[in-house]
């Protein structure tokens, strides 16, 4: 910010994070700070990744001063947009990066489960790789610990790669309080109120399971995460009241 | 009747092309003139006939002749006989109603529509209606990414009205989601009800939901618990493809102990081979473990000579024995003895 009155051409490629973060369809982006993106050790390899490297570089730091033509500048813009994403991966598992994607989180700007049962916990994006152009950003969901398609197609042409498949689960290590209670409810079809024995029959074997997990985590002397189940069960008495006086 | 055959757009019709309502079928006129199919709404609905006859359509418009009039009266002469007031004052309501009850009345229909909607579904044109619908995609895909854009179908959490919004049913995962659109959201669940999402996959067995059917483990039966097991929580389960999330930081897994470990890994668990899930026959297997090893010491007790088990046990374990040993005189005679003794002693 400092420079800003020495540069010429500020006016026009000045703060060319905040534009590319405010524009419509990149709301899971969040800034990278000035200093991560000009220290050059955190962007060791993507040279190779990135085409017009050093221009996509100063246009991302708003200090590009170069004549060319429309088409040129196209390119150099699509570039810098690929570069701000491979960093940007890189970015948000650092201790910045991790605490304003937080922020985001907290706001509840990746979006909600779209599981009913998870009563519309938080998502966090992710990818499915590291690599760039293997797959579309997914997000995430702490609670029911599955991962969904954002439900906007602004969002689904988002390269994964630019989240990483590490970023959400790095999150809940260092802010252990921000994990989500889990829950043992769960639907139940059921067809003229009787349930379905198949689906059924699946749930008993799946509930054997996680009666294993919650046994080897006692055992282990582990917090197991989920939620009272007395608590749980008033809990639903009190929804079947609130839906009795309906 | 030939003017309402000239009219292509009902209100049913229109009701279903309503922005927010594509999950609707349009439900067959005559199902709803079948009161039968009405049984109990009357009192959930105000103002049921109105709507009823909104919904129909028996209504005729202002300028109708008086031919629309009479048949509208005929009809109102087969339902409830309590409305002459009613019939009087039809036309001066008609009027009002352009203005005040309208809307109450078009509340009242939708509700009502809803309902018969419910019931309509389960019904074989119904569900059929909805199949046709399923196929061309009209309620949208799982939102799970293992789920692989698997088709959803609408379901409600509840039967009575304005409880809970519409809901949809995942067949592979066996879960329910929130519509991502939010022109859903006001659409009641009990307008699909709770029966809706099995009765489907239950009623057509035979729609593919695999993609691509696994390499089986050991021989897989065809049918489990009454589901197509080729069907059955299709992506659920840790097949080839990894069904089930797996966490991992730079490619190692998160360990199960870390407080931030996974804990939900069971919701989306499925047994590798589907013969653990018949519950029965593993029963009956178990009990037939049971039996071998009861006739084994029976036959070690039978060797005493005073075999002083108490009644209750003889009589279950001759009972289980039974067709197995029926040739065995002696052990039979056992038994007997067993049961007469105690009756007296």
């Amino acid at each position: 910010m400092e420079d800003y009155g020495t540069e010429t051409e500020s006016d026009y490629t000045s703060y060319w994070r905040d534009w590319f973060i405010s524009t419509r369809g990149n709301e899971y982006f969040c800034e990278i700070d000035e200093d991560y993106l000009t220290d050059r050790f955190n962007l060791t390899g993507l040279q190779a990744e990135v085409q017009y490297y050093q221009y996509a570089l100063e246009l991302v730091t708003d200090v590009l001063d170069i004549e060319c033509d429309d088409e040129m500048r196209e390119q150099i813009e699509k570039s810098a947009r690929h570069l701000y994403g491979l960093v940007h991966a890189r970015f948000i598992v650092t201790t910045r990066g991790l605490a304003k994607m937080l922020e985001k989180y907290k706001k509840g700007e990746f979006g909600k489960c779209p599981r009913v049962l998870c009563s519309g916990q938080p998502l966090l994006p992710m990818g499915l790789h590291d690599n760039p152009g293997t797959s579309t950003v997914k997000l995430y969901c702490g609670r029911c610990e599955d991962l969904y398609n954002p439900k906007s197609s602004r969002h689904a042409a988002i390269d994964g790669a630019y989240f990483g498949t590490s970023f959400h689960n790095i999150l809940f290590q260092v802010y252990p309080a921000m994990v989500p209670l889990k829950s043992a409810r769960r639907y139940e079809p059921r067809v003229f109120g009787f349930r379905v024995h198949a689906a059924a029959t699946l749930q008993r074997w799946q509930e054997e399971g996680r009666g294993e997990l919650v046994e080897r985590l006692k055992e282990a002397r582990v917090e197991t995460g989920f939620v009272d189940e007395e608590e749980e069960e008033e809990e639903e008495d009190l929804d079947d009241d609130d839906d009795s006086k309906l | 009747m030939s003017s309402s055959s000239q009219i292509v757009d009902t209100w049913i019709s229109n009701f279903c092309n309503e922005v927010g309502h594509e999950y609707f079928a349009e439900v067959a006129e005559d199902f709803i003139e079948d009161d039968f199919n009405l049984t109990g709404l009357q009192s959930q609905v105000p103002m049921y006939k109105e709507a009823l006859e909104m919904i129909l359509d028996v209504e005729p418009e202002d300028d109708e002749d008086d031919e629309e009039e009479e048949e509208d009266d005929d009809e109102d002469d087969d339902m409830l006989g309590d409305d002459l007031r009613f019939r009087r004052s039809a036309a001066e309501r008609r009027h009002l109603r352009i203005s005040s009850d309208t809307t109450q009345i078009e509340n009242s229909a939708e509700l009502l529509y809803g309902l018969i909607h419910q019931r309509y579904i389960t019904s074989r044109p119904g569900i059929q209606q909805m199949l046709e619908k399923y196929e061309l995609q009209h309620f949208g895909h799982c939102p799970r990414v293992l789920c692989h854009l698997a088709k959803v179908i609408p379901v409600g959490r509840s039967d009575m009205p304005g409880q809970d919004t519409v809901k949809l049913f995942c067949p592979c995962c066996l879960d329910i989601y929130t519509p991502p659109n939010s022109r859903f959201s006001h659409i009641d669940g009990a307008f699909f009800g709770t029966t809706f999402g099995c009765l489907f996959f239950m009623t057509f067995p035979d729609l593919d939901l695999t993609g691509s059917p696994s390499g089986a483990i050991p021989t897989q039966p065809t049918t489990i618990n009454g589901v197509t097991s080729a069907n059955f929580a299709v992506s659920l389960g840790s097949g080839p493809k990894g069904k089930v999330y797996e966490p991992r930081i730079y490619g190692f897994r998160v360990s199960e102990r870390s407080r931030s470990g996974p804990r939900m890994q069971w919701l989306r668990s499925k047994p590798a081979d589907i013969n653990l899930l018949d519950e029965a026959r593993i029963y009956h297997e178990g009990k037939a473990a049971i039996m071998t090893e009861e006739v084994n010491e029976e036959e070690e007790d039978q060797a005493m000579p005073d075999a002083t088990a108490p009644p209750t046990t003889t009589r279950r374990k001759a009972k289980a024995t039974g067709p197995r040993r029926r040739s065995a005189r002696a052990a039979a005679s056992t038994a007997m003895d067993a049961n007469g003794t105690s009756g007296p002693g």
